[in-house]
């Protein structure tokens, strides 16, 4: 059910990949200030971008779940918070690179972008000790959604205010896409589709992971190979352990009934 | 506080009575909870205290740390702002644990009543915290290290109110996010922290001017405005989530 169309999109997205990176290097010209180091611009713009719409679709699934009071609701909710969360790393440390470049330091308060982004790494990384400490499945991921919720509010409310607090240092290629000569706004497009892609091709294997993991066991619950007791390794995501265990049984008792 | 205690249950019983559905209004329900709350704290003395000293304590420990005998500017303003935060995760961290552990989320859900009035109350009971912990820390702060600043103080009393408000509301939404977790003690600052920083950079940034040596300038409208902003959005967040955290 869920490792439908993931071939396509694995595939769709090596060939956007390739070919953003193909443009970067080969296509779009050398900056005439920054040279070479520029092109990390075309990595680092587009991860944040992601990252960011990935903690403000992280809220609203959360809110699906909310009203809905599916699980599957709040497993794709952590799936894309977390997925985020590793953008966001990786936006910090090539923010960071391209911060030595340019200013000789590896980090830089007057940048209010960089900032804001620390601020909202630091919220997020609390997201799965804050699950891993709840062990009732049902309050774990209800108590994940409203943070969720409430830190995806909390992202554009951050960027302002950080923004209001800080000198403009940014380079101007960073800030307005539309200052851009035309070769580096097509290399910029395709990469920030490329990472798009990406983004959504590692969700959809994290989900469909999880998904293939909570069946074997099901199925192998249904051979008598398991006991019934939860396993001792607990995890902060949702849908294994405990939680798991709980559909799983719900889906072995609904098929003995079917026949 | 009897009369209103008894004001309270008699509207309470008429409408039961008569078979309607909303049986206690939002606004008796608040001052009910809310008068718990104080009592409460007025009995056991938990949080306020506590407050108060830590934020004695951390002026003490700024003085030798930095160095120095008085401050002025944004050191003032961020060793003001970063106590009185501090202080306040104290409170925060308190706020929901007697009804975590001796029941009173549970007496609360049987009540007929909304669920928000909890949250209203709670954060009342925590804006009246951070009120009289400003009581005694603003004062000691004057005495202590920051130059005499009487001509601002209305100035500074309308960036506290404003930052209390952000304090309270964030603050109540992060206890009783934290409260039911295995590590509320370690979670409560670690969540509250990092959706405080906007109080901070504006709360600071507005009294900085108040503090400075040359007794100039008033806070700059932009930064109330977004103490402002960030109280009303919080605000509205935390009364739509709140319901879900009490559901059990």
């Amino acid at each position: 059910m869920y490792g439908k169309g993931l071939r396509a999109l694995s595939f769709s997205t090596v060939v956007a990949v390739t070919g953003a990176l193909t443009l970067v290097f080969f296509y779009a010209p050398l900056d005439e200030e920054q040279g070479f180091l520029q092109k990390i611009f075309y990595v680092h713009v587009p991860l944040a971008i992601i990252a960011l719409c990935g903690f403000v679709l992280g809220a609203l699934l959360a809110i699906a779940h909310l009203r809905t009071r599916d699980p599957r609701w709040d497993m794709r909710s952590y799936v894309v918070i977390h997925m985020s969360l590793i953008f966001a790393l990786a936006t910090l440390i090539t923010g960071s690179i391209w911060a030595k470049g340019s200013w000789g330091h590896w980090w830089v308060w007057s940048e209010p972008t960089l900032v804001s982004f620390l601020i909202v790494f630091l919220l997020y990384a609390t997201y799965q000790p804050l699950r891993f400490a709840i062990e009732d499945p049902e309050r774990q991921a209800r108590t994940a959604s409203v943070f969720a919720i409430t830190a995806g509010a909390f992202v554009p409310m951050n960027f302002i205010a950080v923004r209001l607090a800080s000198a403009y240092l940014h380079p101007r290629v960073l800030g307005n896409t539309s200052n851009l000569p035309g070769p580096m706004a097509l290399t910029f497009v395709v990469s920030l589709v490329a990472m798009g892609l990406l983004f959504a091709t590692l969700c959809k294997y994290e989900l469909t992971a999880k998904h293939t993991r909570s069946q074997l066991r099901a199925l192998r619950r249904r051979l008598g190979a398991l006991p019934d007791t939860p396993s001792p390794r607990r995890s902060a995501a949702p849908g294994q352990g405990v939680a798991g265990q709980r559909s799983i049984g719900a889906r072995v008792a609904g098929g003995g009934a079917a026949p | 506080m009897s009369a209103t205690g008894q004001r309270a249950s008699e509207r309470g019983a008429v409408p039961a009575g008569a078979g309607r559905r909303p049986a206690v209004s939002m606004r008796t329900a608040v001052a009910a909870l809310l008068r718990k709350e104080l009592l409460v704290e007025l009995r056991t003395l938990e949080s306020v205290p506590g407050m108060s000293l830590f934020a004695l304590s951390t002026f003490v420990v700024f003085h030798f740390a930095l160095n120095r005998n008085t401050v002025d500017g944004d050191l003032a303003a961020g060793i003001l702002w970063v106590t009185l935060l501090f202080a306040a995760l104290l409170g925060v961290n308190r706020l929901f644990v007697a009804d975590a552990e001796d029941g009173g989320f549970e007496g609360f859900l049987l009540a007929p009543v909304e669920r928000g009035a909890l949250l209203l109350a709670k954060e009342l009971a925590l804006l009246i915290y951070l009120v009289v912990l400003e009581l005694v820390a603003v004062p000691a702060f004057v005495l202590l290290l920051a130059p005499p600043f009487a001509h601002a103080l209305p100035d500074l009393l309308l960036v506290l109110a404003l930052g209390d408000i952000g304090v309270a509301v964030v603050g109540t939404l992060v206890a009783a996010l934290a409260v039911r977790t295995r590590a509320r003690d370690l979670l409560g600052p670690l969540l509250g922290l990092p959706l405080m920083v906007p109080i901070v950079i504006g709360g600071a940034r507005a009294s900085s001017p108040l503090f400075a040596a040359t007794h100039a300038g008033s806070p700059a409208a932009r930064w109330l405005a977004t103490l402002a902003l960030y109280d009303l959005i919080f605000g509205l967040i935390a009364y739509a989530v709140f319901d879900f955290l009490l559901e059990d």
